[in-house]
């Protein structure tokens, strides 16, 4: 007694009030009255929001002018970064010098695109030039002194250039710093184990103010008189020492992650331990650890702000200051309002661009 | 070639014994190690003598010679009290904000969390917004933000915004009246005591009930029924031990009541926003681990959707969340040490602050701060492993 | 409303499904499904993988949505109304592919948490019954072990008993052992076979071609969300009519 059918069914489209536009609209903000009254208080609350901080900075704002009494509006006075914008910028580099940060910019820039890029296949280039040539060259760039360039001290960076030299040093040393202490930390050897997780665990216990203070005060102390380090060496020592503690742990975590049967495999082959970690195991932990690498650099580069407390100009202190200066006051909201877009765009576009390569490099690794 | 117990050929340097290198290479580092040290110290002592700065813990003895700007709970004076009153100062203001910021934390990153997995697109993305703003600006940018461009545009004291009758906000905080016991107060927090005791009782024997017949009874509303019925019939026996302290315009400002100082507040609504954020992220993924399929079970089973989450999602959410979670407690308590950019009294601002500018003991003040916060530290690791035992799902 | 229903009472009735459709977005995913099934009938649902066995039968149980047509179970219409879907779920039992035990509770407390929260039932008597329904699918002394503890075969089990302590007077089953080990597969069928014997309403989705032969009363063939044909499993597997059923069946008992 077989039921049998002979004549298949069309494709129907689905009814009018399920699809489109009215079916997602009833799915996802009218399904219920709870949700009913969720959405039109939740779109009340953003659109006035949203028009309040789009009319304060935008429509009603004060773009033209040089001093304050330009700002006739009244929404946001942003003359005031424009008229300070040299020194949010470069701090008081002078301003005939300029051009050598501008220099030093673009040849990070190219340095970086060649390395993330897909259209240079040879990585190994940009890597040295990035890891070995371009610190030196900025060196002797930045501070001058030689080849003809006047000296600039380092108490006169300042803005958003010190904040990249601050992110950028930090991340340079922090990365081999802590490749040593993760593998330090998984050691065998247990004094060399111990020392690296009283490191780690010490200065990942404490705040990075403290550690600051540390090397911006203690620093002075531990060494013979007569060296003297300048507020900004001070300064990067300690955060590239914090940085390190950090970027230890995410690389342990990617070193944990490569199986046992790696270096197994690399000793039967012959290899020895330094060669089968360098050549086998710590390239596939790094690149597992990538978007954490990411994520703590873009940490590092939020926490740059610190440097305020202990009087470095970055790009934060030179706006705050800016606030205080007798011709401006009152710009709180526009100075902080501009220093956090700014750290929003370069913070958010990393963290895209870390999930955009986490997700690019799952294809390799799948579990 | 016959070898040696140890594995070593009879023509074997020693040096190749694995074995060997690692002693040799402990013995290296060690040998470095306290060479560094003590290379260290020795400059440290010349450079404290030439400077002359003592050392040693006596300096906590010693009074402060400065005042303070927020004291909690302890009396202090400027002339009498020592850096070691301000140690202990500083230790209960940073307590005190950390505590309130974890909890108003919490509450916001829960309540964002849940909204960000909401079916609703608009409460959805609403969320999404304030998670992605908030994480992605430094912490220090928020906070100035919040001390300068909101708190800093309140009216003087003179010319005080007032909320209803009794409620002033100025340039110097928000100004509430307080209530000031009187004789007799004591039963209220009794009664409150109470109220928590019996309710405890009430769930257990309501537990009991259900095991028996099946039927349930709400404790929840039991609980906030009695917090608020039995101390308030307390107060009405007693005649309403207090007086309630207003405040009120004096000569030189507003005297009376109590007062939440701008510092404070700020720190504390930077504090938690921030962390709302990172927290709201992690009981989002929290809640999302749970397999889609542990919900169908039980809803296939007849159990509700919020039932469900009750005894299904939440237990298996919670494992997941836990161990970040308090990652950013202690994150929330580091950060609290940002007081010192806008003169909030927290152990950093004043006691690795102005001790420390008083006294030039950078060694010792700085290391006794960093011992409070990694002993916070341990604290909290130590619950987090206790935690995780405890609640472990038990596997093959 | 379909005229085939009302020569039949009530009681024989277990399921209808009368011009059901249902659209994921705008794929057309169950065109024009109609099915009856009498207490005590035993179907299984075979078909190609995306011809929508599972989507069917978890719109039964409301873990889908259709969109046209109607669900009678039991003589309740399923709608949104949460309460009818609540009467529905209780009658209705569900074993799904990856078993969706709760790991945090024992095998007892994954078998006594609906009786106890949902029928209200005491724990003692919740516990009996867990124990008798444990003893049936042969597992009693793993009662207070986690389903961690346990291979795939007898989580599956577990689950299994699960769903019969709220006494359902329907099971469903999408695809019971597609995810366990070959020498687990028999315990899991051997425990559905006994079900079926003692009397139960099985709507089951499989590729245990055995297993329809030995308990089915109809077999069913899907195919792009439409039922092509059903037969008593004599019929089916020795005569089928249509040339899709001639070709699927060629595929999967070639590799059986």
């Amino acid at each position: 007694m077989a039921i049998v059918k002979t004549e298949r069914h069309p494709e129907l489209p689905p009814p009018v009030s399920e699809s489109g536009v009215i079916g997602w609209m009833r799915n996802n903000l009218f399904s219920s009255p709870l949700n009913i009254i969720l959405t039109l208080v939740s779109v009340y609350v953003a659109w006035v929001a949203i028009s309040g901080f789009v009319s304060y900075t935008i429509i009603n704002a004060n773009f033209a002018g040089e001093t304050r009494a330009d700002c006739t509006d009244t929404g946001a006075c942003w003359v005031f970064i424009k008229a300070r914008f040299g020194q949010i910028m470069y701090g008081f580099y002078p301003v005939e010098e300029r051009w050598r940060v501008d220099v030093g910019y673009v040849l990070g820039a190219i340095g970086i695109f060649c390395i993330l890029s897909d259209w240079v296949k040879n990585k190994k280039w940009p890597a040295v030039y990035m890891f070995a040539v371009y610190p030196v060259i900025c060196y002797f760039l930045f501070s001058g002194g030689y080849f003809g360039l006047p000296t600039v001290e380092t108490s006169e960076w300042g803005g958003l250039f010190l904040t990249l030299v601050l992110a950028s040093v930090s991340i340079f040393v922090a990365l081999p710093l802590g490749i040593v202490l993760a593998l330090g930390r998984r050691s065998e050897m247990p004094i060399v184990r111990m020392l690296c997780v009283g490191f780690i665990e010490l200065i990942r216990g404490v705040p990075l103010i403290t550690v600051l203070f540390m090397s911006s005060v203690m620093l002075p102390l531990f060494l013979p008189e007569g060296m003297n380090f300048d507020k900004l060496v001070r300064a990067l020592v300690g955060m590239s020492l914090f940085s390190a503690a950090y970027m230890a742990e995410v690389v342990r975590g990617g070193l944990q992650a490569i199986p046992k049967g790696q270096m197994e495999a690399a000793n039967s082959l012959g290899l020895g331990f330094w060669k089968a970690t360098g050549l086998i195991v710590l390239p596939q932990a790094l690149k597992i650890s990538i978007p954490s690498i990411v994520n703590t650099f873009i940490g590092l580069f939020k926490d740059t702000t610190l440097v305020l407390i202990i009087g470095l100009l970055d790009l934060l202190s030179i706006v705050k200051t800016g606030t205080t200066d007798k011709e401006w006051l009152g710009m709180a909201n526009e100075g902080y309002i501009f220093v956090a877009m700014v750290f929003w765009v370069f913070c958010f576009g990393m963290s895209r661009y870390s999930i955009w390569l986490e997700n690019k490099l799952h294809t390799g690794h799948k579990r | 070639m016959t070898t040696d117990a140890q594995g070593l050929g009879a023509g074997d340097s020693k040096l190749r014994d694995p074995r060997v290198r690692a002693v040799l290479y402990q013995i290296l580092v060690i040998v470095l190690f306290v060479a560094f040290v003590y290379y260290i110290a020795d400059n440290t002592i010349d450079n404290l003598e030439k400077l002359g700065i003592s050392s040693g813990l006596g300096f906590l003895q010693q009074p402060s010679g400065f005042g303070i700007g927020i004291v909690l709970i302890m009396d202090y004076s400027s002339q009498t009290s020592t850096h070691f009153d301000v140690l202990l100062i500083g230790i209960i203001n940073t307590l005190a904000v950390s505590l309130s910021g974890i909890f108003l934390a919490t509450t916001l990153g829960f309540i964002f969390g849940v909204l960000r997995l909401s079916s609703n697109w608009v409460v959805n993305k609403i969320a999404a917004v304030y998670i992605e703003v908030v994480r992605n600006i430094p912490l220090l940018v928020q906070l100035l933000f919040w001390y300068f461009a909101v708190l800093g545009v309140l009216p003087l004291v003179k010319e005080s915004f007032q909320l209803g009758e009794n409620f002033y906000v100025n340039n110097r905080g928000i100004n509430f009246p307080s209530i000031v016991p009187s004789d007799g107060f004591w039963v209220i927090p009794v009664a409150l005591l109470v109220a928590i005791v019996i309710g405890v009782f009430i769930s257990k024997w309501a537990k009991k009930r259900q095991d028996l017949t099946g039927e349930t009874f709400p404790v929840f509303w039991s609980y906030v029924g009695l917090v608020i019925v039995l101390p308030t019939i307390a107060a009405l026996i007693m005649g309403l031990p207090y007086t309630i302290d207003y405040p009120a315009f004096g000569r030189f400002g507003i005297k009376g009541g109590w007062v939440l100082e701008p510092e404070f507040l700020a720190l504390l609504i930077g504090l938690s926003v921030y962390t709302g954020a990172f927290i709201a992220e992690i009981v989002r993924s929290g809640i999302n681990s749970v397999s889609h399929g542990q919900t169908e079970a039980a809803n296939s089973l007849g159990i509700r959707s919020g039932l469900a989450m009750r005894l299904v999602v939440l237990p298996q959410a919670l494992r997941v969340i836990v161990p970040p979670l308090t990652s950013q407690y202690l994150n929330l308590v580091k950060n609290s040490s940002l007081a010192t950019a806008i003169g909030y009294a927290d152990i950093t601002a004043i006691f690795a602050g102005t001790s420390l500018n008083q006294t030039g003991q950078a060694i010792e003040v700085i290391g006794i701060t960093m011992l409070f916060y990694l002993s916070i530290s341990l604290i909290i690791s130590m619950f987090m492993n206790w935690y995780n035992k405890r609640i472990a799902l038990v596997e093959r | 409303m379909s005229e085939a229903a009302s020569t039949q009472t009530q009681e024989d009735v277990a399921i209808q499904l009368v011009g059901m459709h249902k659209w994921y977005g705008e794929f057309h995913v169950l065109k024009d499904i109609n099915l009856t099934v009498e207490r005590g009938e035993k179907i299984v649902v075979c078909g190609p993988s995306g011809s929508g066995k599972s989507t069917m039968i978890r719109c039964i149980n409301r873990l889908e949505e259709h969109q046209q047509g109607q669900i009678i179970v039991d003589g309740i219409e399923l709608t949104n109304d949460v309460k009818k879907i609540d009467e529905i779920r209780r009658e209705v039992g569900m074993v799904f592919q990856h078993f969706n035990l709760f790991p945090h509770l024992t095998v007892l407390e994954n078998c006594t948490l609906a009786p106890i929260w949902v029928r209200k039932t005491p724990k003692e008597e919740a516990e009996a019954v867990a124990m008798k329904f444990l003893e049936r699918v042969k597992i009693p002394e793993q009662a207070l072990k986690y389903p961690g503890q346990l291979s795939g075969g007898q989580q599956q089990r577990v689950a299994i008993a699960r769903s019969l302590c709220m006494n359902p007077r329907i099971m469903l089953f999408d695809e019971p052992t597609s995810a366990l080990d070959p020498e687990m597969i028999s315990e899991v069928l051997d425990t559905m076979i006994s079900l079926a014997e003692e009397g139960m309403t099985m709507i089951c989705v499989t590729h245990e071609m055995g297993f329809a032969k030995t308990v089915a009363d109809r077999v069913m063939f899907m195919d792009a969300g439409e039922i092509i044909e059903q037969a008593p499993p004599q019929e089916f597997f020795d005569n089928p009519q249509s040339d899709r059923t001639k070709l699927f069946l060629s595929q999967i008992l070639h590799n059986a």
